[in-house]
């Protein structure tokens, strides 16, 4: 965590390839993440979790483990002050549990002790007595099993119904889906210092998301005010959506508080696959049917997602899931099932693509299988569906904003195909140098693949962000707390304020709950929303520095702009050209504003509404070459266009995409958390698989840019769509090459050695 | 802890030219060493494991994983962290190419895939062959793309920053 960070670039407006403002201190190994904090007095905390997927609790013995030298305190629900449940949208999930257990992983007490070790000590000489239970762990028998929660075992059921589902036309094509469970595998594994105050308070320093909701969780729990909890940002090793809901934040302030000591809590690799929630398992069952030509006539769907033990996003991934079930694709009669269970497996929530990724696994698999029955080119028949503005979506809502569908679709389509396999280099066959069963047997496919998602909250979700910006003597102070977690949201921060206000310096105030929040770092939502707070503040200030002018001269601010750093006037007659920096010495400008998008609404009971403020689209073309011997990949290539509204910062735009496409890969070929009654078996980086320099493929990308009418600057985010295409297009184009139905992802080399990849 | 008195011993450790005497338990990592005893937290513990690349530092200018070392195995040999492979106004030209090509989003592998390639290119330049070296007897190795992703592949990067870092690298080779 750099306090501050300068940049005195005379560039690096909107639109420019602007150097990161953390780069300096991320490649000198000084940027503090949260795991490198340190307090004087402080002691290491640590959590104890439950063996079990579904037990009762009978009895929790500490006495043992308050004897161990060193240990200072050892907490569990009973010790809670006031709330003892917290959720990131719905208090279902215990801080720490009590009378039952639902998952392998669910915290069950915490520790404070004075060295890493006499903690771990401590949680194994915890004696907690469980009687196992029979869990419940396949959620399709979640929604007519007994319920594991006074709350039940059904997060949501979403039905989506327009035109006449039964309406068919001579093409019918049919398929079932599934999707494993994908963790976001952060780098750097949760960590945070909380520090009691002296006001009766807590300072938490943590890496996270969002932090003001975390604050909420927080406080509620310790039984502070709001404003007694302040949290600061630590420095975030990647977060992908696992960093929304809490983990160790509100251990780490009632062991504070218990103790009066700072309290460090840092996962270890394996606690962190256990303590953050994952991308939800899919079932997905869909029928299209089409005109001779292609076109859609019908679509139905029915997708079942596992959110395991706790809602934490379920209910909006159930959202998203289904709204955006049937792609970026026209079609008047449809009937949509989305249901999110509640099982005793992991918490599922957010990750990357949220929804949209498990369904467009499954809805491209469907337009291949069309494109097929049809006798027309996949590409071609994207494109005869493509949904374009002013079109309707299956929630009958019209797309007003921008969506060039079949543009990207075009674009990616054009982009050049890689040398074909005779002429490769040997070293680059499938598995690596060397590994080929037999190089004559290896094949090429080329697949290709669209999605598409919302950017921002939906269904009414009253969105914010605050942000203050200070101009003085030309040096720029900008405050938001927006977590930077490595998407460049600090980077934009700054070429947002140098355009608006002229100035090269730009300094950033750290990320904390002195001002208003910001939302989450997720749903592609920071760019529009805290950019759009960022540019709100920074222009409010350039009015306040363009009035005071103005008044001195005794002109018409109306007349004065800022170009190039200077403050000129439009009239000519006017003599007045200064620099920003020079226009009014000694003068202090501060604003403070809050963004809000245009409002949204709920779905009804058919799942119609205005529920989706913006959308974006991407698509992907794969080439892949299969050894079928061994059912070893190598992803050769990909190519991509997509939808970014406006590049604010081409270099930064194409790292999200880039990076987008890799974990796409991953579930595509590789990344599963395997379960064996509800317990993780792969929890470290030996055994859940993500792609290495080795993995990523060569990226061709067109970015697409059709200014989206009421966002800043025009710009879309660009974080997710990378993620939602790109496996369906890796999976498109191992089919090509083996000709097997490949109907799951992560495709394992037996599925393409073995078996017939049902 | 009484047990823990028992085991420490003193430990001398040489990291980025500078000598230091500590007395530690002997199970403790050279990572836990750099970054609790030594406040050099730019060697980062993403797995502990030896799995992510994140700790990998120096010894003597060979890449080694900080988290799978003991820090008393560590003594006779000069250990090279981030900290000590390039200064703000003097960044080593892989840290600069880094920043340039934007290869790198969250950082949190950054100070390891920079360590590692500092070390990669002596171990080119020393005429090592990789498992993709198309003839290990031919002479200097050609530091193409491949040759760089394979010798790279041991350092994970969750953001995926890896066509950037890739293009750092092949940029400072030149």
């Amino acid at each position: 965590m750099s306090d501050i960070a300068t940049t005195h670039a005379t560039k690096g407006t909107i639109g420019e390839n602007a150097s990161r403002p953390d780069g300096g201190p991320k490649v000198r190994g000084e940027f503090a993440f949260s795991g490198d904090l340190w307090a004087d007095g402080m002691l290491w905390g640590r959590t104890l979790r439950s063996p079990h997927p579904a037990a009762r609790i009978i009895a929790i013995d500490i006495a043992a483990a308050l004897r161990i030298p060193g240990v200072h305190a050892v907490v569990t629900a009973a010790d809670l002050p006031a709330s003892v449940n917290y959720g990131l949208e719905w208090r279902d999930q215990p801080v720490f549990a009590t009378d039952v257990v639902r998952y392998v992983g669910e915290p069950v007490a915490a520790v404070a002790a004075d060295h890493p070790e006499a903690a771990r000590q401590a949680c194994e000489a915890i004696d907690v007595q469980y009687e196992p239970q029979v869990p419940l762990l396949d959620p399709a028998e979640a929604a007519a099993a007994p319920p594991i929660h006074p709350d039940g075992n059904v997060f949501r059921q979403l039905t989506i119904r327009t035109g006449d589902p039964s309406a068919r036309g001579p093409i019918v094509v049919e398929g079932a889906y599934e999707v494993g469970m994908q963790d976001q595998a952060f780098m750097g594994p949760e960590a945070g210092l909380a520090i009691p105050a002296d006001d009766g308070g807590i300072d938490l320093i943590v890496s996270t998301q969002w932090l003001h909701n975390d604050r909420l969780q927080v406080a509620e729990c310790l039984g502070l005010a709001p404003e007694k909890v302040r949290l600061s940002l630590g420095g975030v090793g990647g977060a992908f959506g696992a960093r929304e809901d809490v983990s160790l934040q509100i251990h780490a302030c009632l062991l504070a508080q218990r103790t009066a000591r700072p309290i460090k809590i840092v996962y270890s690799r394996e606690e962190s696959f256990l303590g953050h929630v994952h991308r939800h398992p899919a079932r997905i069952w869909m029928r299209h049917s089409a005109e001779a030509d292609g076109r859609l006539v019908s679509f139905e769907a029915r997708i079942l997602l596992d959110g395991g033990a706790y809602r934490s996003s379920s209910y909006h991934v159930v959202a998203n899931a289904t709204c955006f079930s049937a792609g970026p694709y026209k079609v008047e009669n449809a009937l949509a099932e989305g249901i999110g269970v509640r099982t005793n497996n992991p918490p599922c929530g957010a990750m990357r693509g949220f929804g949209a990724v498990q369904v467009c696994f499954a809805h491209e698999a469907q337009m291949d299988k069309l494109a097929e029955a049809c006798g027309v080119d996949p590409v071609e028949i994207r494109l005869r569906n493509a949904l374009a503005t002013g079109d309707r979506l299956l929630t009958g809502q019209v797309i007003e904003g921008t969506l060039p569908v079949a543009r990207v679709i075009r674009e990616a389509a054009a982009l050049p195909l890689p040398p074909s396999p005779e002429i490769a280099d040997p070293m680059t066959r499938p598995g690596g140098a060397g590994r080929t069963a037999d190089a004559a047997h290896v094949r090429r496919g080329i697949g290709f693949a669209v999605g598409f998602k919302n950017l921002m909250y939906a269904e009414g979700y009253m969105d914010g962000s605050a942000a203050r910006c200070r101009l003085s003597d030309g040096l720029a102070t900008v405050t938001c707390a927006a977590a930077e977690v490595g998407q460049g949201f600090v980077t934009l921060a700054q070429q947002i304020a140098r355009t608006v206000l002229g100035v090269e310096d730009v300094l950033l105030a750290p990320a904390d709950t002195s001002i208003g929040s910001a939302g989450s770092s997720s749903a592609s939502r920071q760019t529009w929303m805290s950019g759009g707070a960022v540019e709100k503040a920074c222009q409010a200030v350039r009015a306040a520095l363009l009035q005071h002018v103005a008044d001195r001269h005794g002109i018409d601010p109306a007349q004065l702009t800022i170009t190039d750093g200077r403050v000129t006037s439009t009239d000519a007659r006017d003599s007045i050209d200064l620099a920003v920096a020079d226009a009014a010495p000694g003068v202090v400008f501060e604003e403070e504003v809050e963004y809000h998008h245009r409002i949204t609404h709920p779905l009804d009971d058919d799942g119609q509404g205005d529920a989706h403020v913006s959308l974006v689209c991407a698509a992907h073309r794969a080439v892949v070459d299969v050894d079928p011997d061994l059912g070893l990949i190598r992803v050769v290539q990909v190519a991509t266009a997509q939808d970014v509204g406006r590049a604010l910062n081409p270099l930064q735009v194409l790292g999200q995409i880039e990076g987008g496409i890799a974990q796409g890969l991953g579930l595509a070929t590789m990344e599963e958390l395997t379960l064996r009654n509800g317990r993780i078996l792969n929890p470290s980086f030996t055994d859940y698989l993500i792609p290495t320099a080795l993995d990523m493929p060569e990226v061709l990308a067109t970015l697409v840019e059709e200014p989206e009418p009421g966002a800043p600057f025009g710009a879309k985010g660009v974080g997710e769509p990378p993620t939602i295409s790109s496996t369906p297009a890796i999976v498109a184009a191992l089919r090509a090459a083996t000709g097997k139905a490949l109907n799951r992802v992560p495709v394992r080399p037996q599925d393409i050695a073995l078996g017939d990849g049902e | 802890m009484p047990e823990r008195v028992a085991t420490l011993s003193p430990i001398r450790l040489s990291v980025n030219g500078r000598e230091y005497q500590l007395e530690l338990d002997h199970r403790t990592t050279l990572l836990d060493a750099l970054r609790e005893n030594l406040d050099l937290t730019g060697s980062k513990k993403g797995c502990d494991h030896g799995q992510c690349g994140a700790c990998t530092v120096m010894l003597d200018g060979r890449r080694a994983n900080a988290c799978l070392i003991f820090a008393v195995a560590a003594q006779t040999h000069d250990i090279t962290t981030i900290e000590g492979v390039g200064a703000a106004g003097n960044l080593h030209p892989l840290q600069q190419a880094f920043i340039d090509h934007d290869g790198l989003q969250c950082g949190y592998c950054t100070p390891g895939q920079i360590c590692s390639a500092v070390a990669m290119l002596a171990e080119v330049e020393a005429g090592w062959p990789s498992a993709v070296t198309p003839d290990v007897a031919a002479g200097p190795v050609d530091l193409d793309e491949s040759e760089t992703r394979e010798r790279m592949s041991g350092n994970l990067c969750r953001c995926g920053a890896y066509v950037n870092i890739v293009a750092a690298i092949q940029d400072v080779v030149g």
